[in-house]
């Protein structure tokens, strides 16, 4: 693999620790305000300086990866499993099947540019943590659904498959033993690359207020409330925007070096 | 030709239904509404009077689709008369509703804010095509040199940069620090700039992988060695051949993206305060939760999109005999 994915696994891993330990990690309460030290810049008491309430913001950075892993894994774990399945399904039977989800139902749910879709559905069922992750996996599962489809169409053409057929394999068990184990390769890739949008995402909607509500200390609503404090303490904002920027170059950077791995074809440019 | 006319007119019969689904999706996303929004509206001090006014000037004592299902009385068939027939009638008329806050026609609220939303994404489109088409091809004919690397790096800054950070970043550096522009607003002409830049970075950072990469293929493709080989000058090369076949994947992207810009808006509108239909749907609709205007919103953005992309598909066929003749 290219050293970038080694570099984007380091850093998915260090943030991924941060999230498990955070209450070890973090050096102070994360809902502690001291109004009498507002807006500090960083120093060795507060690492990361202090924002507008006078809260830690190194504390705060942490307990945000914990959200948006939450969130990010989450997304990406149950859009993954229902993409692969209506994916399979389409390629797997073909024909009418095929027609009506991948013609027309992928065509709907892509209809919906970026975040619309998502926006729309947070307008309408209010803000919150279950709900923005519901949101997200209505965007989100189309992409696996598609990826599935293709390779269920190329893999099932392979001779181990009409040889599974003709020993009398069942259609599930040609699917589970034999075809999808075949096709999960670009679906991991798609698997990193969804992370890396989710994470931005719900950094994107809690920065517009339709995410996760504050206090929750997600990364996007950080940005929001640091946002008019800018010209004079860049801080607030900085810490959490690196963070965000960080965690979705690293599961970028995962996804890119596993389809150049993966794909022998790009490997050789 | 028979078969040409006939694929156009399956393309366009997919179009529709699918924008009839979104019509439809986006017209029943009003009955998940946790509890009655005549009074999320109007607050819990309002009377049964003001209430049942609301309700009956917006409809929403009308049943909402030809049946429901649920309840005591299990399936019941409401007839023609229902909310989603009132909405696609009033629609084919060019009619958005009411908005719930105002008062005034959906449509005009959305039509006053719409030109300054579209004027802010051709001008991010411009943006990204401007800083991507000179690097991306300098980076892709002088393939692992420095520019080559240095554009990279750029392009994943771009890519995994939020719209949030960037955004205030210049608005610190430009505005605040170096006073070029006004922080927020659009007073002046000139105040387009820093908004266009924000919501074109990313667009710039695809486009210039894009157009690198599509580079270096189309430079190791047999036509290029043909015209080296009669003496054509690199120059010419690069410019007649290898970008006019180059570009063409590039055209796709850019018209898949202008949707994206116009959703991506609503986030910079927000940084920016421009004044345009990202803002109404964040503030007015959404914010007052003037679920009408929601409604609109979201239905002109994602109309909008699905008829680029539809375009943009028909003009890569034409430009691209392979793809048309598969």
């Amino acid at each position: 693999m290219s050293r970038l994915a080694y570099i984007g696994i380091a850093i998915a891993v260090l943030f991924i620790l941060a999230a498990i330990f955070a209450p070890f990690v973090a050096t102070h309460d994360v809902a502690a305000q001291d109004l009498a030290m507002r807006y500090f810049p960083p120093s060795a008491e507060h690492w990361f300086g202090t924002d507008g309430l006078g809260r830690d913001v190194f504390s705060r950075v942490v307990f945000g990866a914990r959200i948006s892993l939450e969130v990010g894994i989450t997304v990406v774990v149950i859009s993954a499993i229902f993409g692969t399945f209506i994916g399979s399904i389409a390629g797997f039977y073909g024909g009418f099947v095929d027609k009506f989800l991948s013609g027309y139902v992928f065509n709907v749910f892509l209809a919906f540019p970026g975040l619309l879709l998502a926006i729309a559905l947070v307008a309408f069922l209010g803000a919150g943590q279950g709900k923005l992750i519901a949101a997200l996996c209505v965007i989100g599962w189309v992409g696996y659904a598609r990826v599935m489809r293709g390779q269920v169409l190329k893999v099932r053409e392979y001779d181990y498959v009409m040889a599974a057929r003709a020993l009398g394999a069942s259609n599930l068990r040609i699917l589970f033993t034999h075809i999808l184990p075949n096709a999960i390769q670009p679906l991991i890739v798609q698997a990193s690359l969804g992370m890396a949008g989710a994470v931005l995402s719900e950094a994107s909607l809690s920065f517009l207020g339709l995410g996760i509500p504050p206090p929750a200390p997600s990364w996007g609503t950080m940005i929001e409330e640091a946002r008019q404090f800018f010209a004079t303490s860049p801080h607030i904002l900085l810490f959490p925007g690196i963070a965000i920027a960080l965690t979705v170059l690293a599961f970028n950077f995962i996804g890119d070096g596993l389809r150049e791995y993966l794909d022998p074809k790009q490997r050789r440019r | 030709m028979k078969y040409r006319f006939l694929n156009i007119a399956r393309q366009l019969a997919l179009m529709l239904l699918v924008i009839w689904t979104v019509v439809s999706l986006v017209t029943l996303l009003i009955e998940v509404v946790p509890g009655d929004p005549a009074t999320v509206i109007l607050g819990e001090t309002a009377t049964q009077e003001q209430i049942e006014n609301f309700r009956a000037k917006h409809g929403l004592d009308r049943p909402a689709f030809f049946f429901s299902y649920g309840g005591e009385k299990g399936f019941v068939w409401n007839g023609s008369d229902n909310r989603y027939a009132d909405y696609w009638l009033g629609l084919l008329q060019g009619d958005l509703g009411t908005s719930f806050r105002t008062d005034r026609p959906v449509r005009d609220m959305i039509f006053e804010r719409y030109p300054s939303t579209i004027k802010l994404a051709i001008a991010a489109m411009l943006v990204a095509i401007g800083i991507a088409l000179p690097l991306g091809v300098l980076a892709g004919s002088r393939k692992n040199s420095i520019i080559d690397n240095l554009a990279s790096f750029f392009a994943l800054l771009g890519i995994s940069l939020p719209t949030f950070v960037i955004g205030p970043f210049l608005v610190y550096l430009f505005a605040v620090q170096l006073g070029w522009f006004s922080p927020t607003g659009s007073l002046y002409p000139e105040d387009i700039v820093l908004p266009a830049v924000t919501l074109g970075a990313a667009l710039s950072a695809i486009l210039t992988r894009m157009i690198r990469s599509s580079v270096i293929e189309e430079l190791g493709e047999d036509y290029v060695r043909t015209a080296r080989a009669k003496g054509v000058s690199e120059r010419k090369v690069l410019f007649k051949h290898v970008l006019k076949n180059g570009l063409i994947p590039v055209v796709t992207i850019l018209g898949l993206q202008l949707g994206v810009l116009l959703a991506g808006a609503i986030i910079t509108e927000k940084i920016f305060n421009w004044q345009g239909l990202g803002l109404l749907l964040l503030e007015d609709g959404i914010g007052k939760r003037d679920y009408r205007l929601v409604q609109g919103c979201v239905l002109v953005i994602s109309v909008t999109y699905i008829i680029a992309n539809s375009l943009t598909d028909f003009v890569y066929r034409k430009l691209d005999p392979r793809i048309r003749l598969s």
